[in-house]
């Protein structure tokens, strides 16, 4: 008896537990719009409560006369209803007074818009790209060059384990900016139409494909600032992040020696002779990253619109075609140019690993694709 | 000769037996009611995909649906409740009420009617067995942005874009069907500016409906030859533009927001003006409102696209002009409240919904006019802001004034009454539903949550299952209202000729039901 009272204690415990951790991301307070770190953002969100006090006036005032005629003037209180209708002047009233209104809210917006559209080079240039689902960043000046893939683990996501403070909005590689200067993000996409948000900067632009659009902004203060990608994109849309990391002018010239330096170790790395497991290990951290939304974890894809890696006549038996379509991408379908995106050790391993994965190894050639090959592959294609 | 014809006119008109009746019927009433149960039924398809839709949204990861799924959800869940929802409740209560209201005998083109209808479950047919073809049904939003709805749709964007076009024929039909029994047939004395405010508010959607469906029907063409033939329409690597493709769009689309509000407010003007036993206040006012926003319609499409990199020209121009539509919205609504000023009012389940109606699309207009001020969109645009504002205008707007017009007329169209406590009750489940869903989205969109997400940051968390448990609550009380339609059509107290105490119009002066065939003879007005 006392058993099945303190395993019901014991259970209602952590049911109450549960209910705890659930609130104890509870923030109701996320109710308004953020005001953001720059000068822009902040008068974006004055213009925002301007507007909205203004219509909180209206509303009380129209509904306040509803109310009151729905309270005073019901049939027991008034049985004889009034006759009156039409008065021109009383239409002339209501048309003109909402029109001077409405003036009055589109000066500010005029000039706060004139404002966010006096847009010229930025002391940093950033090209930013939408691909499904990552977005690419290249620093036209010093000539850093990454993309930025969402790192929440696909367990958080399906609640095999807690989410962390973060989730869904952190990823691998920041884009980094320094303060005070000013930064032109020049915004496209690769593939479909994304949408570049940083509620902070107040800054929404679509990435078109074809198309190059602009946004600038001078950050003040260093901090980490995240958005998400606001135009449907297809499956992963919800998962593509935008996280930008503000730091000072000196911390920014150090991170680019970094990148620069970390992109010379990475060029270091093809001249190494990699080994089979090597590859393989190498190669799931890499399909996991980049893959897996389409091709799925198993490698079946999806029928119909992702097809499966295992099992495919190319991956098992044609290494060369194999190669070209994570070098070239396929036309017309989602299956995008890794080339640019994958280092030559990555794009090796990730080959090697779909080659060796899931019984395509016992089934096909087996072939490893080694990083001097992805090497030789780019230099041939220079010289055609 | 002549005594052919009589004798042909002798014979007595019936309806039919069985299902011909249904199938074959040129009557305007029948296909009236063919128009409101089949939009029914779309509405508790299209609701049933929102209550998938804000389950997975219940708590952040995700847990019922895969993301690949809920886009097919959002995307059928738009469509269906734009084109199969709201236009045929729309145009169902146009065949009923048109014809009874200008004293006319019945629609001007009787068996263009019956096609305009039966085209309809077709399309919808069509539409939604795309969810069991390969690749799944179409994942891109209502809206079909290229080249996501081209070059990277499924296979079954092909079955999409026909049954647009024949959604888009069907509205075609319809259209000029009100058009011509509007213009020609008329009682005698009733002049364009006697029309009760219902019947103006259909020839004005109707006149929008003939200028944008076409519209819509040369962007799925442009899409299906990008697809299938090879042309580059939108497609930026072959030259052509993808930006293109949301122009057209919005020129449809503006427009389309404007066909699913206009009749609301013909509606909603008659049941204020009957419970509050007040004549409407300004009815020539009415009519010029409604004619500038149609005319306002067409020159505001881009403000659905302030973020798609326009020159500040442009940007400036629709955001003027989208401010302007709030003075003649401004104006609609200050008239129904003058109209409620010292009147005698009572609250019928219609007027009950009317008055929601008022206060809550009212709302909606205001978070609209936030939405116009070009640089605060560009914080709210494509969040949950943004589905706040629209859901506040068609559910609480459009479908409560669907089912105000319901209440109010059904006693008229089947003979019995229904029961005002239930109906009552009905209402207040939906008003508070429909609070509880939409009216924290605001906060989550401002606190920048994007819409179409399968899974969101915990941060907006609390809101989401809010509005959740709202959006339970409003679908499970459309189970009561369909219960209290069925029960009314099946029995009940017996309705007189003019139902509601004060009520004007040429159908209250027909018995309840009304003849199969009424105004055989036009009434005289005066």
């Amino acid at each position: 008896m006392l058993n099945i009272r303190s395993t019901f204690i014991s259970s209602f415990t952590v049911f109450l537990g549960l209910i705890f951790s659930q609130s104890a991301f509870a923030e109701w307070n996320a109710l308004n719009m953020t005001e953001g770190v720059t000068d822009i953002s902040r008068e974006v969100f004055g213009l925002h409560m301007f507007i909205f006090w203004i219509v909180v006036a209206i509303g009380v005032l129209v509904f306040g006369v509803m109310f009151y005629s729905m309270y005073a003037h019901t049939k027991k209180k008034n049985p004889e209803p009034a006759s009156f209708h039409e008065n021109t002047k009383l239409e002339i009233l209501w048309t003109v007074i909402p029109f001077v209104i409405l003036i009055s809210m589109a000066v500010p917006a005029t000039n706060t818009l004139q404002k966010m559209y006096a847009d010229e080079e930025g002391d940093i240039n950033i090209q930013v790209v939408g691909y499904q689902w990552k977005w690419e960043y290249k620093y036209l000046e010093d000539g850093v060059n990454f993309f930025s893939n969402l790192t929440t683990d696909q367990d958080e996501i399906y609640n095999q384990t807690p989410k962390g403070e973060h989730y869904l909005l952190e990823v691998d590689e920041p884009v980094v900016i320094p303060t005070g200067k000013r930064i032109r993000f020049l915004i496209t996409a690769n593939d479909v139409i994304h949408s570049w948000w940083v509620p902070d900067f107040a800054i929404k632009q679509d990435a078109i494909p074809g198309f190059i659009n602009t946004a600038w902004t001078i950050v003040d203060e260093p901090g980490i600032y995240r958005g998400q990608c606001t135009e449907l994109c297809g499956k992963n849309h919800g998962f593509m992040p935008v996280v930008v990391r503000a730091v000072t002018p000196e911390d920014y010239d150090l991170w680019v020696a970094e990148k620069k330096q970390a992109a010379f170790e990475l060029a270091q790395l093809t001249e190494k002779d990699w080994t089979m497991e090597e590859l393989v290990a190498k190669g799931e951290g890499v399909y996991q990253m980049n893959c897996v939304a389409c091709h799925q974890v198993n490698g079946a894809g999806i029928p119909g619109i992702f097809p499966a890696l295992a099992g495919s006549d190319i991956v098992l038996n044609n290494k060369p075609r194999n190669v070209e379509i994570l070098m070239e991408g396929v036309q017309g379908a989602a299956m995008q140019s890794f080339a640019n995106q994958l280092s030559e050790v990555d794009m090796a391993a990730v080959i090697t690993y779909t080659r060796r994965a899931w019984g395509n190894d016992a089934k096909g050639n087996g072939e490893i694709v080694v990083p001097k090959e992805i090497v030789e592959y780019k230099e041939n294609k220079i010289k055609i | 000769m002549s005594a052919v014809i009589e004798s042909h006119d002798d014979h007595h008109h019936g309806p039919a037996k069985g299902l011909t009746r249904w199938l074959f019927t040129t009557n305007h009433k029948d296909i009236g009611t063919l128009y409101l149960w089949f939009s029914f039924a779309m509405f508790l398809i299209g609701g049933a995909m929102a209550l998938v839709i804000r389950a997975e949204l219940f708590q952040p990861g995700m847990q019922i649906v895969e993301p690949e799924f809920y886009n097919q959800m959002l995307t059928l869940h738009g469509l269906i409740m734009v084109f199969g929802a709201v236009m045929p409740a729309f145009v169902g209560l146009a065949n009923w009420l048109v014809p009874m209201m200008v004293g006319a005998p019945d629609m001007a083109l009787p068996r263009m009617n019956n096609l305009s209808f039966w085209i309809l479950p077709f399309a919808f047919l069509m539409m939604l067995s795309s969810l069991f073809m390969e690749g799944g049904a179409p994942n891109f939003g209502w809206t079909f942005y290229a080249p996501l709805s081209t070059t990277y749709a499924p296979p079954s964007v092909t079955f999409f874009i026909f049954s647009v076009h024949i959604l888009g024929a069907s509205s075609i039909m319809g259209a000029i069907n009100v058009i011509v029994t509007i213009m020609n047939m008329r009682a005698p004395g009733m002049t364009l500016m006697k029309m009760p405010l219902f019947v103006w508010s259909w020839l004005i959607t109707a006149y929008l409906l003939i200028a944008v469906m076409p519209v819509l029907a040369g962007a799925v063409t442009m899409m299906l030859m990008d697809i299938h033939f090879g042309t580059s329409f939108f497609n930026a690597a072959g030259g052509g533009d993808p930006v293109l493709f949301q122009h057209i769009f919005w020129f449809f689309g503006h427009p389309e927001v404007y066909i699913m509000i206009l009749p609301a407010f013909g509606i909603v003007s008659h049941i204020i003006s009957t419970f509050s036993r007040k004549e409407l206040f300004g009815y020539s006012s009415m009519v010029w409102a409604m004619v500038s926003i149609a005319i306002l319609s067409f020159v505001v499409w881009a403000h659905h696209m302030f973020t798609v990199g326009m020159p500040l020209a442009a940007e400036l121009f629709f955001m003027w002009a989208t401010m302007l539509i709030a003075v003649p919205t401004g104006v609609k609504v200050f008239n129904w409240v003058a109209t409620m000023f010292r009147g005698s009012i009572t609250y019928e389940t219609p007027m009950l919904f009317a008055i929601a109606f008022v206060v809550l699309f009212t709302i909606g207009g205001f978070s609209g006019l936030m939405l116009a001020i070009t640089p605060a969109d560009f914080q709210y645009h494509d969040t949950y802001f943004v589905v706040a504002h629209f859901h506040y205008v068609l559910v609480p707007g459009a479908i409560f004034s669907i089912m105000a017009a319901v209440y109010y007329w059904l006693p008229k169209w089947c003979g019995n009454m229904y029961d005002e406590r239930l109906g009552r009750l009905h209402f207040w489940l939906s008003f508070i539903g429909v609070n509880v869903t939409f009216f924290p989205q605001h906060f989550i969109g401002l606190a920048g949550m994007p819409r179409r997400i399968p899974d969101y940051a915990l941060q907006f968390a609390d809101w989401n299952m809010v509005s959740t448990v709202g959006a339970f609550l409003f679908g499970a009380s459309q189970i009561l209202f369909l219960f209290i339609v069925v029960r009314t059509v099946m029995g009940g107290k017996k309705a007189t000729p003019e139902v509601w105490e004060g009520a004007q119009g040429l159908e209250w002066t027909v018995d309840s039901p009304p003849p199969y065939h009424t105004f055989s003879t036009p009434p005289e007005v005066k």
